[in-house]
């Protein structure tokens, strides 16, 4: 399983998004934000946290409009998988490859704690390795995850099953208690926690290994 | 004057003064020169002679602290002290403060405080990766606290953050002392290989000098010499000379920096901080024994129609000068071209003893540089020992219950979650303890090895008492390291005092710098790097003195850690002896709104005992914690509340429970574990006892009673009730 890393000038959860994807068995390539092409064979695209252009303009704005970027749109057009978190998610909506947008939080602050998530479906290859309903720990760090879509996105993200994380105690007035959501073919997720960051014993809490050794699984099968 | 050479203003006596010197000072100026200085000659004098640069107060004092050690690769005098972490790794670090541009403007002072320390460290090819920060503000319902705490809060965040560097402890302190002039220090510590560490000093004649980073603008012009000033009514006037960061930049800048360096091109290199151009081009050249040309024409300008003076003299953030290998120039500008940064040849090192800066043609400067560096004026300052505290006046009888309460219900002693929230504390995936309980750990990427850092001093202890105070800085922030199970290594001190002309200020310097000296000797800590800020008054009255000590502990594994946490049935051990005592105690001031009383007596050589116990039972403890502020008391229910569980202290008396004496850390540890530690204890020869037990839903001190759920909610509630 093939995994690219993108890296934009001012990422800096790159290196542990693509530590995140070694350890559960994916093989990683670092993409830098001015190449125009992916690596040949890439099974996913890893999006990661940090703060591309400074979150000048507008979180994510600015590496929305990359070379890489196009890239990355053509590949999820193709069918290929692609996880943001964080800014990652940022960028994945300011693409329009997910919809909605993501507002300052409601309390105004930049908010980094560990936050309890519920797993809202398990039918993902993100979230393959969690059962529909489970509740888990994994921190958020950021000042813009408030998330915003209207009352019918809402509702259809539901219906179709699309929202893939809640917060259990909405920490930055996100709609509906959003976390994360699902792309229509559910190959693409964004979410605002970090799964790396709750990866490994020395974290303090592994409930995010299972997203990337699901994830690895499911694309090493296929 | 657009489209015209402005033409420098004359040398004036009021001129002079502006530029905070001394008559003696000018005078010696003239004597260098044997002519009198140009305008951009003077503004370069008043950058490098200034308190802020020159240490002239306090080098003959620092001089006597112990810098030196096995593991030390280099200490004070680069950029950061750089420390032996084994296996061919070395930890780089240093503590800076950024006080008088906080209290200006809190948002950017701070945000470029955090700016100019993380620049430090990756200017010696380490990749920053642990902050701290400890913060002083003035009383909690002064006017102008609240704003500062929002601001210096926003702008650490801000900045960390976005530059990706996990911030993992400091302190936050409310005192009226500091309601003038807000203290902000800023620790970063990086990693690099320690045979692959960047220094300063340039050599090779005829080598570019090159300017890497952002473009220079009028920004903190004149910074440097209104840090080494009193404040006063006027103090809105100085807005301007505040520096403005940008993160983004910086990341950029660093990114570009380590992989400069492991290109092979840079011969030295040095961030442009206080006085940016000036300091880092004098400071190459002077450390190389070699003269720098620079032709400002060629220099990065965001503003137009800027003079020579303002460009020596601007403080504009995100900027290095670097001395490259000339056949590498085309690999070098390629990799700032790679990152969107600027890259100019504004000069080149020249055999002669000269300082020479042309611009549009003219030479605007012509200075002796070794002596520009060399010369500055040092002086032995007249001090005063500060006189012992009078004794402490008696102490009335108060509920236990409500005391704790007192201490947990205000800002200074309850949990800080509304401060460290705010800074991302986990950002490269490293971190194995988040602020909030004792040092920070980081772990040393893809080894089993991990950092702990800590930063400590309990100024009220250094006003009554300033030798026991520096000596009590020290220990405590080497028991925050040994209670994690840490090794301590070095340490870096930010000392922030008043005035140092005033002789009762330079007593109070002389005696902490006595005790920090002590102490570092004789717990093996050295001070491999600090910071020294003076001045720190406001009409005349100054902050309580402020040692700020910061320091590193090395885990050869992270099984050695300490980080578990109390639990349902463990027994509460207390390590060291306990007199009681309670002068200048958190007590004191908190319940009874009293500082009196002498500082606690520090025994380092129960330190060190107490410390080594602990290391070598580690095994056997669950989780520890060193005693400070709030004695016993404070420090069982802070473990008793990270983990959940109630709490059970046998003694009801004040002394016993709030009591602030050294050398003190209290154990959590199972029946089976704590008998093992007495009996380790007494072959040891340290005095440990059972002073209580962990478990239940209450907290009780002897028969008096709350519930731990209501505690709780006042510890947790009390800063953003009081400060959000």
């Amino acid at each position: 399983m093939k995994a690219a890393v993108l890296v934009f000038p001012g990422s800096n959860c790159d290196r542990d998004l693509a530590v995140a994807f070694r350890n559960a068995g994916a093989e990683v390539t670092m993409v830098w934000h001015k190449d125009d092409a992916l690596p040949a064979g890439v099974d996913v695209v890893g999006i990661p946290g940090g703060f591309s252009f400074g979150d000048y303009l507008r979180c994510g704005a600015i590496a929305a409009r990359s070379p890489i970027t196009r890239a990355v749109i053509e590949h999820t057009h193709r069918g290929g998988y692609a996880l943001g978190i964080c800014n990652g998610f940022q960028v994945l909506t300011e693409t329009g490859i997910l919809p909605g947008a993501l507002m300052r939080n409601a309390g105004l602050k930049f908010v980094c704690k560990p936050v309890d998530l519920t797993v809202e479906t398990a039918d993902s290859a993100f979230t393959a390795g969690y059962t529909g309903g489970q509740r888990i720990t994994i921190p958020i760090a950021h000042h813009d995850g408030n998330y915003v879509a209207d009352a019918d996105l809402v509702a259809r993200l539901r219906a179709e099953g699309r929202v893939a994380f809640t917060y259990c105690d909405n920490p930055n007035g996100s709609v509906a208690d959003i976390a994360g959501i699902l792309s229509e073919n559910r190959r693409v997720l964004g979410l605002m926690p970090h799964p790396e960051r709750a990866a490994e014993p020395a974290h303090g809490g592994t409930d995010g290994a299972a997203l990337f050794r699901s994830l690895v699984g499911a694309l090493a099968l296929a | 004057m657009r489209g015209k050479t402005m033409q420098e203003p004359a040398i004036t006596d009021e001129l002079i003064a502006a530029h905070g010197l001394k008559p003696e000072e000018y005078a010696e100026i003239l004597r260098l020169l044997n002519r009198a200085p140009s305008f951009t000659e003077l503004g370069i004098f008043s950058a490098m002679w200034n308190e802020h640069c020159s240490y002239k107060s306090s080098k003959k004092w620092l001089r006597t602290l112990p810098t030196d050690g096995p593991q030390v690769i280099c200490g004070p005098g680069e950029n950061a002290g750089v420390v032996d972490i084994g296996d061919g790794q070395a930890v780089v670090f240093k503590m800076e403060s950024h006080n008088h541009p906080s209290y200006i403007e809190p948002y950017q002072g701070a945000a470029t405080g955090v700016g100019g320390i993380l620049r430090d460290v990756f200017t010696m090819g380490a990749r920053p990766i642990a902050a701290m920060n400890a913060l002083s503000f003035g009383e909690v319902d002064h006017p102008k606290t609240r704003q500062l705490v929002h601001g210096v809060v926003e702008g650490i965040g801000g900045y960390g953050n976005c530059f990706g560097v996990p911030t993992v402890g400091g302190e936050v302190r409310f005192h009226p002392a500091y309601n003038g002039n807000c203290l902000v220090n800023a620790f970063a510590a990086g990693l690099a290989e320690a045979d692959k560490i960047f220094y300063s000093a340039a050599s090779g004649v005829g080598m570019p000098v090159v300017y890497l980073g952002a473009k220079t603008g009028r920004d903190g012009v004149g910074g440097a010499t209104m840090a080494s000033a009193e404040f006063d009514e006027g103090i809105e006037e100085k807005r301007p000379t505040v520096q403005v960061g940008d993160p983004f930049t910086e990341k950029r800048l660093m990114e570009a920096c380590l992989e400069l360096m492991a290109s092979g091109a840079v011969i030295s290199i040095q961030d442009m901080g206080a006085a940016g151009l000036t300091c880092s081009a004098v400071e190459m050249g002077d450390k190389g024994g070699l003269g720098i040309r620079l032709d400002l024409d060629a220099v990065p300008q965001r503003e137009t129609a800027m003079t020579a003076y303002e460009m020596m003299l601007s403080e504009s953030q995100e900027r290095m000068l670097m001395v490259l290998r000339p056949e590498k120039e085309a690999e070098a500008r390629a990799i700032f071209e790679k990152w969107d940064l600027d890259f100019a040849i504004v000069g080149e090192t020249i055999p002669e003893d000269r300082f020479l800066i042309l611009h549009k043609g003219d030479c605007k400067a012509d200075l002796p540089l070794s002596k520009l560096a060399s010369s500055a004026p040092e002086y032995d300052r007249p001090w005063v020992e500060t006189p012992p505290a009078p004794e402490m006046a008696e102490v009335p009888g108060i509920d236990p219950i409500d005391a704790l309460k007192a201490l947990i219900g205000s800002p200074n002693y309850a949990a800080k979650h509304w401060v460290y929230e705010q800074y991302d504390s986990q950002v490269m995936a490293d971190t194995v303890r988040r602020p909030g309980l004792g040092a920070g750990i980081v772990r040393v990427h893809g080894t089993p090895k991990a950092l702990a850092f800590t930063s400590d001093v309990t100024p009220r202890y250094v006003r009554a008492n300033p030798v026991e105070g520096g000596r009590q800085a020290v220990a405590e922030a080497y028991r925050n390291l040994c209670a994690v199970g840490a090794r301590p290594q070095a340490a870096t001190d930010n000392l922030n005092f008043g005035n140092p002309e005033k002789p009762e200020i330079m007593g109070q310097f002389v005696g902490a710098i006595q005790g920090i000296g002590e102490a570092c000797r004789a717990l093996d800590m050295p001070i491999v790097s600090g910071n020294v800020s003076l001045y720190n008054e406001t009409d005349g009255s100054p902050i309580l003195p402020t040692p700020t000590i910061g320091a590193v502990g090395l885990l050869d594994s992270l099984d050695d850690l300490i980080g578990g946490a109390a639990a349902e049935g463990h027994l509460a051990l207390l390590l060291g002896t306990t007199t009681g005592h309670l002068g200048q105690s958190a007590l004191l001031a908190e319940v009874f709104h009293r500082e009196d009383g002498d500082a606690p007596h520090v025994d380092l050589a129960a330190e060190r005992a107490h410390g080594d116990f602990l290391r070598a039972n580690r095994r056997l403890i669950a989780a520890a914690t060193d005693l400070a502020d709030g004695g016993l008391a404070l420090a069982a229910f802070e473990m008793a509340e990270a983990g959940g569980v109630g709490l059970h202290l046998d003694a009801a008396d004040t002394p016993t429970l709030f009591g602030e004496d050294q050398a003190r850390y209290l154990i959590a540890a199972t029946f089976d574990a704590a008998e093992a530690l007495m009996v380790a204890a007494g072959k040891a020869g340290v005095p440990l006892v059972t002073v209580g037990r962990f478990g239940g839903q209450t907290v009780s001190f002897g028969g008096h009673v709350a519930p731990m759920a209501e505690l709780s909610a006042l510890f947790r509630g009390a800063f953003a009730e009081a400060l959000g």
